[in-house]
Formats: structure tokens, C-alpha cells, sequence
């Protein structure tokens, strides 16, 4: 019998083992390896930031479905990111508490600090400017999320004091939030 | 911690839902027991047959806390039971909680889920015993990573004692419970929605029949029920159903979390008997309006119900009551509208999140709400056509119950077609003046000055004609 060679990239020689087990554990606790789809795509970005396409075919290939029913659901969700984005994503709140509460001033303030739109990562990397529905935050609006933290009451100045402090010690952002009861 | 017992026991019986909420240090397994928990499970596993604690559930008159308002024993009942030899029961059935809270204006389940993760859990125990549930998982909102990480730590805990895995305490009930963190989507509230993204599967919503409680997730019964909902249940088993019903004053049963923000002077949640009224939430709890500002009206129940008006302030905020006034009592938060904030801002900045969220499914909503926030733009931005409000009532029309897949865009005409009616004038305003006339100078918070870049499009007759942004909502995915 001849055995026919593909061209065919495996999922093993681009997914690290790490990122295999973490989502062949959420494939457990399901009924289908498709239904681990958006757990796994988030797993391969908290290794590597956002999504490619290389990522997404090697996802698609370990979970037994094709790359359309994944990037189906890929690009279906805000949290996904199918485009590189800077160490920091700011996603600003722009539904109805925060817009009575004048999210606008906070936003624009931003914009003009760091000189990005939405959509657009700062020169060197450090943000990306993107908004997001209501972050449950409503009696504390204004807010925004970064990485896993909320920051609430905003005002123009705090939300750049929050990111200058950001930019001075990038390791703050990820030492704010932990499991507090023991 | 815990306080001293007696003050403890008079909370649990008025308080049930928050008593125990702590947000800084929410209490662990043993000191939730301690003050009290996990007695409701007891009860129902040790004590009570699935059908006895439907029936509890069935007579407290419980309702739906998630918007619908749809009476929880009811759901329940529409799941099939089966015998432990029925050679036709299915390997699982399903128990989902609904925590994708997602509602603008809503932040309820969030206190619960972070202040009080193990009530949650208990009352998952109890309602997957009453349906035959062996797999029950949290849907809960990719934004709400302590929930996420509280949760896990609560699960964990139950897992080590006992009160999940298998032979519950001892019982013959097995129960496994998962956390699922989404990734940032409204419909996914939506419970068949919700199955689908469980499912892994784009989340557009199913139709429906067959029913989730006949055949859901992965085609199994799936109850699905939102997070304070579920949260009644311990205390409905522990206390009784005739303790839940006297609770409210009137028809609908228990406490409810109710909620207000906006320019109010005290925002923030209140665990409230069911029925309290409009003004008495605004006023009493939430300390009404901030100095200077005056009510001009408000959303009862989260993004998606009708507007009401000062004069609907002595309303009970309860099912009926609220749907005789003309809305909807939805999640219960209170999204207040000051007379400095411009009604048609407003209702722009509503359509445009229910355009965005859109699953796109069906064509009403697809291109409904994205047309409708082009014609309120339009009307914001001062070139708005008196034409353009026929539009916008005929788009009301299209995009109705019975001519949509889900209710999604029912949704956003809620708050919309009332717009129309409610603040007419500030429409026609808009569109005679060609501008908006909540200026910057009189909205007194500098909102209008946000949008600086828009200076060389000022009118005359106008200190700014934008209240918002236009330019925003770009995303990078996609």
C-alpha cells in the first residue's frame, strides 16, 4: 500500500502541549470536541495574544471541525481577537449608564492621550482601543476593562492615570486581581 | 464575621437573597453552612422526592428573574421524567445557568455571583435534583472574571465536601457542575442561543418548539434559569413557599433585586420586597436626582423595555403592574433619564448597541436596527426629516413580536417606539431646529465638549449640534 505524504500543517507541530491539554480538558467536561470551540480559542490567546489564521486552522484541526464553523464563531464574539492587539486592550464601556454618565469625555480623553482610534494599537505596543457593551458596572459608571481588571468612576484624568501607571509597570495590571476569600 | 444569630436569622428571612453577600470576602463553604447555608439542599436531598420540591417551587408563585418573568415551576415541569430503569431516559439532562448578563443597564447577578458564589451553587444542587440534572453548567459573561475565579473556588470547595461529584451526601444523586466563561456576545443571553454557544456553535437563536426542557443541550431536557432566579430556591426549600409569597404585599411573590443608575444621587442595588414602587426605589433608595437635574424619564428594567414617565412614579415595580403601566419589569434596574441628557442620544445609544448585537439571523432585525440608528443619527445630527419618524414607527412595526426569531429586536423597539411617543417633541425639535438643543453649556457635565472634533459642524443656531460621539463603535475582529 502506498502511503500518500500531505503538505497538510498538524496541529502538534504549531500548538504547544500546554495549550493542547488545557483545551482537551475543556473538550472533557463537554458531549462534542466542537462544543470546546470558544473555550479553546480562548485558551490559544491567553498564550499568544489574538488569533491568526495559523491558529485558528491548527484549533479547527484538533477539534475535528472546519476552520468556516470556527472562525463562525470566532469572529462572533468581542473578547476574540482575529488581529494582533497590544499588550493592554482597553475596552471601553459605551452603553447607556456610561453614556448618561458621559463615558464620551473619558473616551475622548484617551484617544487624544495615546493618539489612537478605535481599533488601533499605540506604536509601541502597549494598547488597543476597543469598546464594549455594558460591563455591569452601572452604578459605577463610567467604566472600562483592562486584561481582567474593571476600573470604575472614571474620569478624563484618572482613566490616563490608570494608563500611565500601566505603562510604568505593566506587571501591576495582572497583580490586581486575585481570589480573595482564603 | 458572622454576625450575632439572631440579627442573622431575622436577615435570612427578609433579606434572603443578599444576606449573606460580601464582595470584598465572600464566605467559604464552612462559613456559609455556618450562617446557615446548604440547609435548603439538605432538605431537598435527604427529605423531599423531586417531585415535593416542584411542587414547593410550583406554589411560591416564583417568576423568572431574567427578564421574562415566566413562573419557574412551570419550566420545571416541562421536563420529562423518567423512572432509573426507563430504557428511554437519556444519559443527561441538563441544568444551565444563565449568568450572561449582558442587559445594559443590569448588574444584579453580579453581586450574587461575586458576593455569594456558594448560595448559587446550593441552589443548583437542588434544582438539578428536582429536573434529574447530572450535568449543570454556569453560563456566565467572559467580562466577569472574578465571578469566574469565585465560582471555580466555590466549586471546588463543594467538590471536596461532597456536595457534587458523586453520591451527593450520601444520596444517590450525582451532580457535576461546570463554569463556562463566554466571550463578549448580548444573544448568548438568549436561552437557546445560550444552548447553541454551548453547544460550540455560532449562537444564533433556535427556534422554537421543541422546548429546551424537551430538547436542548446537545438534544438532552435543558432547563436553563437565570442567576437570581436560581438563587431563590435554597431559601424557597428552607423557609417554605407560603414564606416566599408573603415577602411581596402583592401578586408576585418574594424580594427582587432591584437596581438604579443613571444621574441619580445614589446609584446602586437593593434587595427590595416585590412590588416596592417607582418612586420609592428612586427616591428613598437611590436618592433622587443628582443637584440640578430634574427626572424626564426612565427605563423600568434594563435596555430593552419601554420608557415610563414621572407620572408612572407611584407604579409597583412588579410583572403586572409595570405591564399595565406600559412596560416591562425585565431585570428590575432602573436606567434613570435626566432632562440635561437628550432623549434621542439616548434611544441612539440603545439601537445602536442592539444593532451591533444583532446575531443577523433574521432579516427584520438585521437590517432594522442598523437603519434605525441611521435614521436617529440622522435626526441627531440635526438632519433628520419629520418623514423620518414614520420611518422609525413603521420600523417599530417590522421588527415586532411574531416577525422576528427571537426577541432581540423586539427588544430594542421597547424602548424606542415609547421614545417616539413619550418625548415627540424633542424629536420634532431636532429635526425643525436641525440640531440638538441639550447643548453642552446646559448639560453642565462638559459632554458636548467631548466631541470637539466636530466644532466646524456647528450651526448657528446651535451651541453643539452632536450629544454624542457618531464616530465610535469600531472594533478590530472581524
Amino acid at each position: 500500500m502506498q502511503i500518500i505524504k500531505t503538505v497538510t500543517p498538524d496541529y502538534r507541530d504549531y500548538l504547544s502541549a500546554e495549550e493542547v491539554a488545557e483545551i482537551e480538558h475543556e473538550v472533557s467536561i463537554m458531549e462534542t470536541r466542537e462544543s470546546a470551540g470558544i473555550e479553546a480559542l480562548k485558551v490559544v490567546q491567553s498564550y499568544r495574544d489574538w488569533i491568526s489564521d495559523d491558529s485558528l486552522n491548527a484549533i479547527a484541526q484538533l477539534l475535528a471541525i472546519s476552520p468556516a464553523q470556527l472562525e463562525g464563531v470566532a469572529t462572533f464574539y468581542n473578547l476574540i481577537y482575529r488581529q494582533p492587539v497590544g499588550r493592554f486592550v482597553i475596552h471601553i464601556c459605551d452603553s447607556i449608564s456610561c453614556h448618561l454618565n458621559d463615558y464620551q469625555s473619558v473616551l475622548t480623553a484617551i484617544k487624544n492621550h495615546l493618539k489612537i482610534d478605535y481599533g488601533q494599537t499605540t506604536t509601541d505596543g502597549m494598547f488597543t482601543l476597543l469598546s464594549n457593551v455594558c460591563l455591569g458596572g452601572c452604578d459605577k459608571a463610567p467604566v472600562m476593562m483592562i486584561g481582567e481588571n474593571h476600573y470604575q468612576q472614571l474620569t478624563a484624568e484618572k482613566a490616563i492615570a490608570i494608563l500611565n501607571g500601566l505603562r510604568q509597570d505593566p506587571e501591576q495590571a495582572t497583580a490586581n486581581i486575585e481570589v480573595e476569600h482564603d | 464575621m458572622i454576625e450575632n444569630s439572631a440579627e442573622l436569622l431575622e436577615k435570612s428571612l427578609t433579606l434572603p437573597l443578599t444576606h449573606l453577600v460580601n464582595l470584598e470576602r465572600p464566605l467559604s463553604l464552612q462559613d456559609y453552612i455556618t450562617a446557615g447555608g446548604y440547609v435548603g439542599a439538605k432538605k431537598a436531598l435527604h427529605e423531599l422526592s423531586p417531585k415535593e420540591v416542584l411542587d414547593i417551587v410550583s406554589d411560591s408563585n416564583l417568576k423568572g428573574r431574567g427578564g421574562a418573568g415566566f413562573p419557574t415551576g412551570m419550566k420545571w415541569s416541562c421536563v420529562p421524567m423518567f423512572e432509573e430503569a426507563d430504557e428511554n431516559a437519556p444519559k443527561y439532562k441538563y441544568l444551565v445557568c444563565n449568568a450572561d448578563e449582558m442587559e445594559p443597564g443590569t448588574f444584579k447577578d453580579r453581586m450574587l455571583l461575586e458576593g455569594v458564589p456558594h448560595q448559587l451553587v446550593e441552589a443548583m444542587i437542588i434544582s438539578a435534583f428536582t429536573i434529574g440534572a447530572n450535568r449543570a453548567y454556569i453560563f456566565l459573561r467572559g467580562e466577569y472574571h472574578l465571578s469566574a475565579k469565585r465560582l471555580q473556588k466555590a466549586i471546588d470547595e463543594a467538590y471536596a465536601d461532597n456536595w457534587l461529584g458523586e453520591n451527593i451526601q450520601d444520596t444517590n444523586f450525582m451532580l457535576d457542575l461546570y463554569v463556562h466563561t463566554s466571550a463578549g456576545r448580548y444573544i448568548c443571553g438568549e436561552e437557546t442561543a445560550l444552548i447553541n454557544a454551548l453547544e460550540g456553535k455560532r449562537a444564533n437563536p433556535r427556534a422554537k418548539p421543541p422546548f429546551p426542557q424537551v430538547s436542548g443541550l446537545f438534544g438532552k431536557p435543558t432547563v436553563v434559569n437565570n442567576v437570581e432566579t436560581l438563587s431563590n430556591i435554597p431559601h424557597i426549600i428552607k423557609h417554605g413557599a407560603q414564606w416566599f409569597k408573603d415577602l411581596s404585599p402583592n401578586s408576585d411573590a418574594g424580594t427582587k433585586i432591584y437596581a438604579a443608575c443613571g444621574r441619580v444621587k445614589n446609584p446602586g442595588l437593593w434587595e427590595l420586597p416585590m412590588g416596592v414602587t417607582i418612586r420609592e426605589l428612586l427616591y428613598t433608595h437611590a436618592g433622587g436626582m443628582q443637584d440640578g437635574l430634574n427626572l424626564k424619564g426612565l427605563l423600568p428594567g434594563g435596555a430593552s423595555t419601554d420608557f415610563l414617565l414621572p407620572e408612572h412614579l407611584d407604579t409597583p415595580m412588579d410583572y403586572d403592574s409595570i405591564g399595565k403601566a406600559g412596560s416591562r419589569l425585565g431585570t428590575g434596574g432602573l436606567i434613570v433619564l435626566d432632562d440635561k441628557n437628550c432623549p434621542v442620544a439616548m434611544v441612539l445609544n440603545l439601537l445602536k448597541f442592539f444593532a451591533q448585537e444583532s446575531c443577523g439571523w433574521c432579516t427584520p432585525c438585521r437590517d432594522g436596527t442598523p437603519w434605525a440608528v441611521e435614521l436617529l443619527s440622522r435626526i441627531e445630527q440635526g438632519q433628520g426629516k419629520m418623514e423620518d419618524l414614520d420611518s422609525l414607527a413603521d420600523l417599530c412595526d417590522f421588527m415586532w413580536l411574531g416577525k422576528t426569531h427571537c426577541a432581540l429586536a423586539p427588544g430594542a423597539v421597547e424602548p424606542l417606539k415609547s421614545a417616539l411617543r413619550y418625548f415627540k417633541e424633542d424629536f420634532e425639535q431636532h429635526i425643525e431646529q436641525g440640531c440638538c438643543s441639550y447643548s453642552s453649556a446646559e448639560k453642565g457635565n462638559g459632554h458636548g465638549a467631548a466631541t470637539g472634533k466636530d466644532d466646524d459642524s456647528k450651526d448657528e443656531n446651535c451651541e453643539d449640534i452632536r450629544c454624542e460621539d457618531i464616530g465610535n463603535g469600531g472594533h478590530a475582529h472581524g
